[in-house]
């Protein structure tokens, strides 16, 4: 008997820890996707830094979508598809972004190549 | 000769810079994402405030007319600013209002309608706010024009003005 008991409490246990380490990453995944959510009532704050109505609004629909097993990708596509690609801080490469991505390389190559040229005329 | 070129490109610039910054300043800050109007109305399940009964959204937007949809709350100034629109509103036979009390609490939410009037046909509650976000809402007031096709044609943030009123008006004749 004493036996049973101490496996069922070892069982319990390990079920603990189980179910702790599941939520944890839970909310891991949860924090996450909310600091990658623009508060669009908010200035420059992502909905995990806020405490709008909006912003908490966001956080328990986050959390009501993981439980219903949504992925994070199929999370932002849900937003975008509501609030647009603006939702998201980490916008993705289309027509209407390839600007905000290829502007900073263009001018890092051009601003490299004016260095370049310099260094290099200085040279000789 | 270079440095008056330089000069002028920098005056130029400077002056462009400002009446882009102009223009933008009067622009609004809201962003409405395009998407939300070619999508139908999203099903969602509510409890109504006066029966405090559970209600689909499938049994409020059932008939084929025009429908307000107004997302207001008790707490919120602008929504009494805009409450009388919306009492002018109700008397237009074209459309249906439906509201959707927001974040509130249901005795507030009530007295407020008790002394201002109720334009609604049906009122809903969001009591967490997660409806609201399901349907791309900002916060409250907000509302959105749905056409007989369940279909969300115009979204108004912020309270209504005589200005949106005749816009409504126009939308759903």
């Amino acid at each position: 008997m004493k036996i049973l008991k101490f496996f069922i409490l070892i069982f319990i246990i390990i079920n603990f820890g189980n179910a702790n380490s599941i939520e944890n990453s839970n909310e891991e995944l949860r924090n996450k996707i909310s600091k990658n959510i623009r508060c669009l009532i908010c200035q420059g704050q992502s909905i995990f830094d806020s405490q709008s109505n909006f912003a908490n609004s966001m956080k328990l629909v986050i959390k009501q979508k993981l439980n219903e097993g949504y992925t994070e990708k199929q999370i932002y596509e849900l937003l975008k598809d509501q609030y647009g690609q603006w939702i998201v801080y980490d916008p993705e490469f289309n027509k209407k972004t390839f600007i905000l991505w290829t502007l900073p390389i263009l001018l890092f190559l051009i601003g490299g190549a004016i260095i370049g040229r310099k260094l290099i005329v200085k040279k000789f | 000769m270079k440095n008056k070129f330089l000069l002028t490109f920098i005056i130029f610039f400077a002056i462009f810079s400002f009446f882009i910054f102009l223009k933008a300043l009067n622009n609004s800050n809201v962003y409405i994402a395009d998407n939300i109007f070619k999508e139908n109305l999203v099903n969602f399940k509510s409890q109504e405030l006066f029966s405090t009964k559970e209600i689909l959204s499938e049994e409020i937007f059932k008939d084929s007319e025009f429908y307000i949809l107004n997302i207001w709350a008790s707490w919120c100034a602008p929504c009494r600013k805009e409450h009388p629109i919306l009492m002018k509103l109700s008397q237009n036979s074209q459309v249906k209002m439906i509201g959707l009390n927001y974040k509130d609490n249901f005795d507030s939410a009530r007295n407020f309608i008790y002394k201002f009037g109720n334009p609604y046909s049906n009122i809903m509650t969001d009591k967490d706010g997660v409806i609201s976000i399901g349907l791309g809402a900002y916060g409250v007031p907000e509302t959105f024009i749905i056409d007989k096709n369940k279909k969300i044609i115009k979204k108004f943030i912020g309270p209504l003005s005589k200005k949106n009123l005749d816009q409504i008006i126009l939308l759903v004749k």
